[in-house]
């Protein structure tokens, strides 16, 4: 059976273009977070660039950045996952309904309002024929996209695939999400460790990658497995160690965990359990650099990638004291409000 | 008509997400289409809706487009003559 290796990885996210993990300085998480926008005039044409909504743009520079990494120019398959897709756009086109009385209605925001937009608007700009889809799964659509390409990769003829990640935050939607509590409002502490408040602290990004059977000097890693449930049939520790035994692991053989603790105390019980199965493993966690969204999962996998290619633990990431003696098993584990779990196992090459 | 020729551009440009273009880099007989400021069939959808919702001109006929959108001057001409919103 071939493998899956993450070859290549491209970013947007709330930090500074251009951030890395190992970089001291780190923007600090608010209740609300937008992403810091790239120059994005070198890659996309302004005749282009003016319909195109912020996910698209995000999300054609992340690709762009992990196909160059990868040194791939035909990627065989463009899978994206979203949550919301282009979520101001369709704020936008709705916007229109009403004001304009169903009359007067434009194709542009109607275009970017579709969320199939973004995988459709990558594969013009690189003419890619190939295989285009798009997850819309809550908090499990970059697993899907994920599990999709790893699927393909394992079991068909394909030697490329480019994933990927992408949201936006888009006002109306935020103060909806602020209404039922969803969301961190303003003042509202945001601890990562020991949350007091209910909520996320909502953010944006694009995260993808390119994804090959093939690994090459740039590898990060191999992803040896992942799955992807929206409930727990057996217990949380029954289901952890039955996908670790699957994959000849125990918890003892993790070397790191990396959590998606989302700074909410309503859904910090669940990952309370996960740390107290590895209380002796070294337990990492991301969302106080990436900020909270369906797809900020991404954005965790990008994380491990990169621990497990540097082989290195930056002291930003530590969520226990514990610190790794060897790197060359990460676990992710991640979920959204008690549904949409995910497990995603890296492994060294 | 210079009013309305400058009221032109700024809502074209501002419909149209003209990024980095401003109302001086539109010469009043530029073409509107191919070589001058390179708008496209899209563009030209939204150019309809902008003279219904804008000065209440219903095109009928998506033919007469072609002569009505060739620059910013026959547009601003053709609504001079049929606007029904002021």
């Amino acid at each position: 059976m071939k493998n899956c290796y993450i070859n290549g990885i491209g970013s947007v996210s709330i930090q500074a273009t251009g951030f890395s993990i190992f970089d001291a300085e780190i923007t600090t998480v608010q209740n609300v977070n937008k992403a810091q926008q790239p120059s994005y005039k070198e890659l996309i044409a302004p005749a282009m660039s003016r319909r195109m909504a912020k996910g698209v743009k995000m999300s054609i520079y992340a690709a762009n950045k992990a196909l160059f990494e990868a040194k791939m120019v035909d990627p065989q398959a463009i899978i994206v996952g979203t949550g919301l897709g282009c979520i101001e756009d369709s704020e936008k086109f709705l916007d229109a309904i009403i004001e304009n009385e169903e009359q007067f209605l434009t194709p542009t925001a109607f275009i970017q309002s579709t969320h199939n937009t973004v995988a459709a608007q990558i594969a013009l700009l690189l003419q890619c024929k190939a295989y285009n889809f798009t997850y819309v799964n809550g908090a499990n659509s970059f697993e899907n996209a994920l599990f999709d390409a790893f699927m393909q990769l394992k079991h068909l003829d394909k030697e490329n695939i480019l994933i990927g990640g992408v949201d936006e935050i888009a006002p109306y939607t935020f103060s909806m999400f602020e209404m039922v509590g969803k969301v961190k409002r303003v003042g509202d502490n945001i601890n990562f460790k020991k949350p007091e408040t209910n909520g996320i602290p909502l953010a944006e990004g694009a995260n993808f990658f390119a994804l090959s059977v093939k690994k090459t000097a740039n590898t990060y890693a191999e992803v040896v497995d992942l799955l992807v449930f929206n409930d727990f049939k057996d217990d949380e520790t029954s289901t952890i160690k039955a996908f670790l035994e699957k994959n000849n692991l125990s918890v003892n053989t993790i070397d790191v965990i990396v959590l998606g603790v989302n700074a909410d105390a309503v859904q910090q019980p669940f990952y309370h359990k996960i740390q107290v199965l590895f209380t002796e493993t070294p337990q990492a966690y991301y969302q106080h650099i990436s900020g909270s969204y369906d797809t900020a999962s991404a954005f965790g996998l990008k994380v491990a990638a990169e621990i497990i290619r540097s082989q290195s633990y930056p002291e930003k990431l530590k969520y226990n004291e514990a610190q790794p003696e060897k790197i060359e098993n990460i676990l992710l584990v991640n979920q959204n409000n008690l549904t949409d779990f995910s497990f995603v196992l890296l492994s060294k090459c | 008509m210079e009013a309305l020729k400058k009221e032109l551009k700024e809502r074209i440009i501002n419909v149209l997400n003209l990024e980095d273009i401003t109302v001086d880099d539109i010469q009043d007989t530029d073409a509107l289409f191919g070589d001058g400021l390179g708008l496209d069939s899209i563009d030209a959808l939204e150019l309809i809706v902008l003279l219904d919702k804008e000065y209440g001109i219903k095109l009928a006929d998506p033919k007469q487009g072609k002569e009505i959108f060739q620059s910013i001057e026959t547009m601003a001409q053709y609504i001079a003559q049929n606007r029904t919103k002021l």
